[in-house]
């Protein structure tokens, strides 16, 4: 039971943790924001490696097949999206930098 | 410390091991939130995305030490395990490298559908592959993660079909719909309590509470338009969130805990802050359509006088010699693809020596911040989009404001009482000296109620595709200016 207790004492903690950095966050960043906590949920993967170890029979062979397959897309795409978001967000100087350059 | 030492106990030989493997995760859950507190500035985001990609490589890869090192029960598990994994990570490399930045709200609507899949799948292996009947702890965390997961899984399909316009998605509907809500609602949570008070049955019970949550996931989200998407993605986001947690409770692992309760707690965060800016609670957004929609709809009193249609050469005229001109985008940009168009327009004029600002309403477009992602996406400098609050001074000293697509949020009945939009914050457009307004058609917008904007005595309307009206603007300004 006290194993439980610690668990839920951290999902309170990073509940508050999370409200509190979100918070901050502009909303012209809000999309990006939302695909990169988008991938965050895709550490359901490491949750697919642990139960991996114990599998022993075809229905968890299924589930395991299908989770990874959904949770790595999750993972993989979500930073790769995000990153191209992020990418595109540029600042007046230096958006003339690269002009500067491109001259 | 309660933790290592229960894991000390039971497994003495590998102790040292899970001691490593727990704050290799505590410290990807530090790079997790790290990076979410860069993402609090235009300048730092991108690393900010980078710093929580190392904590998620960091805890992929300790997770497969682990299984290496511990051992597992059958090599087939590992093969189907990595097998997974690589057809996964090219599908999601591949989709969102291929991806319109128009199309990303469905794109995020997808990549959610298959982390609650997956967060259903992990808790309800859980549930049924174990040889002993688990414990109570983990019926409860378990079930809710398949529960959860299911939901956000059809849930966020639906949300995505919806956002992608697949035409069968979209004129679903369901007639009495609190009805199935609830129907299903108790079915899921009835078979849930079924679950943990018989788990000898866990089979039966397991299987019926995903089958009617992934019920209740389509009734949840079929009633709900398409303007109201911003909230409804952001509340299944949220749900992910928890579905991962409450399964990192079950299995004991402290990065799906605190990453799960971390996307939670946005997922959360974010529909507050739209349902805010849309002055409705949040649970009336989720139940579906402006309240009593077809009543309103009907009733709503048209406002007095007629519109005035005006052409591209005028719009031209107007910019041109306007000293400041602000820019309302909305929805009907995304949908037109006219943010290019936008932008070059905006460019032009500052040649010319107009001041140009973009007017970025909390809710417009499909998902919260999709305006200023498809402006970047047309290399507008991020300064020149301006939240509601500092840009609503600004419009009495504007000679002209372009709203391209956008409607309810402009519409100035929701200054008076007793209309659907009544009490949203609006942008205060009809205060400038000039409107023009860019639409496709004389539609009334999702709120279901004409615009009085558009009957004003110093509003224009041009009508027609937002792409091609942008353009003609764009070719008269070139020409007065040459």
């Amino acid at each position: 039971m006290p194993d439980l207790v610690v668990s839920i004492t951290l999902f309170v903690l990073a509940l508050l943790i999370g409200i509190e950095v979100i918070g901050k966050v502009p909303a012209t960043l809000h999309t990006p924001l939302m695909s990169g906590a988008n991938s965050i949920h895709g550490i359901v993967i490491v949750g697919v490696v642990i139960v991996a170890a114990t599998a022993d029979n075809w229905l968890s062979y299924v589930f395991i097949f299908l989770a990874a397959v959904l949770g790595t897309m999750n993972v993989v795409g979500g930073y790769v999206v995000t990153d191209r978001m992020l990418e595109m967000f540029k600042s007046d100087k230096s958006k003339s930098a690269d002009q500067k350059k491109g001259a | 410390m309660l933790v290592i030492e229960k894991l000390t106990v039971e497994q003495p030989s590998a102790s040292a091991l899970d001691i490593v493997a727990w704050f290799v995760y505590l410290l990807s859950a530090v790079l997790f939130v790290v990076g979410l507190h860069f993402m609090n500035s235009p300048k730092t985001a991108r690393k900010g995305n980078f710093i929580s990609s190392y904590g998620m490589i960091i805890a992929c890869v300790m997770a497969f030490i682990v299984l290496f090192m511990q051992g597992f029960i059958s090599p087939i598990a590992v093969v189907v395990l990595i097998a997974g994994i690589a057809i996964g990570a090219v599908a999601g490399v591949v989709s969102a490298k291929k991806v319109k930045m128009t199309d990303m709200p469905q794109l995020v609507s997808v990549f959610n559908t298959v982390g609650g899949g997956a967060a259903a799948l992990v808790a309800l292996n859980d549930i049924l592959a174990g040889q002993h009947e688990p414990s109570l702890v983990v019926l409860i965390t378990a079930g809710l993660g398949v529960l959860i997961g299911s939901v956000t899984f059809t849930g966020s399909l639906i949300a995505a079909g919806k956002l992608q316009g697949i035409g069968f998605v979209k004129k679903m509907s369901l007639p009495g719909k609190s009805v199935w809500n609830v129907l299903f609602a108790l079915l899921t949570i009835a078979s849930f309590v079924m679950l943990c008070v018989a788990p000898d049955q866990r089979l039966l019970w397991s299987i019926l509470t995903t089958v009617f949550a992934l019920c209740y996931g389509l009734v949840f989200v079929i009633p709900i338009g398409g303007a109201d998407m911003p909230v409804v993605i952001s509340v299944l986001n949220a749900c992910t969130g928890t579905a991962v947690a409450m399964s990192g409770l079950a299995i004991d692992n402290v990065a799906l805990i605190v990453a799960g309760a971390l996307v939670g707690a946005a997922g959360v965060t974010l529909s507050v802050l739209m349902a805010k800016a849309m002055n409705r609670p949040l649970l009336s957004v989720l139940a579906g359509g402006f309240g009593g929609s077809d009543a309103a709809a009907g009733s709503a009193d048209g406002p007095e006088g007629t519109m005035k249609e005006t052409t591209p050469d005028d719009v031209a005229v107007q910019l041109v010699y306007a000293d400041k001109v602000i820019f309302v985008p909305g929805f009907g940009l995304a949908q037109a693809q006219a943010q290019r168009e936008l932008a070059d327009l905006g460019e032009l004029l500052k040649e010319h020596g107009v001041e140009v600002e973009y007017a970025i309403h909390p809710v417009a477009g499909r998902m919260p911040g999709h305006m200023n992602v498809l402006l970047a996406e047309a290399n507008v400098p991020y300064e020149e989009l301006v939240d509601l609050d500092d840009i609503n001074p600004q419009f009495p000293s504007a000679n002209v404001s372009l709203v391209v697509g956008a409607n309810d949020v402009t519409n100035p009945a929701a200054r008076k009482p007793g209309t659907p939009v009544s009490g949203m914050p609006i942008l205060d457009v009809d205060k400038s000296q000039h409107v023009v307004v860019m639409k496709r058609g004389r539609g009334r917008g999702y709120a279901g109620i004409e615009n009085e904007l558009y009957f004003e005595d110093n509003t224009q309307m041009l009508f027609g595709d937002a792409k091609d009206g942008l353009q003609a603007v764009i070719a008269a300004v070139k020409e007065l200016l040459n």
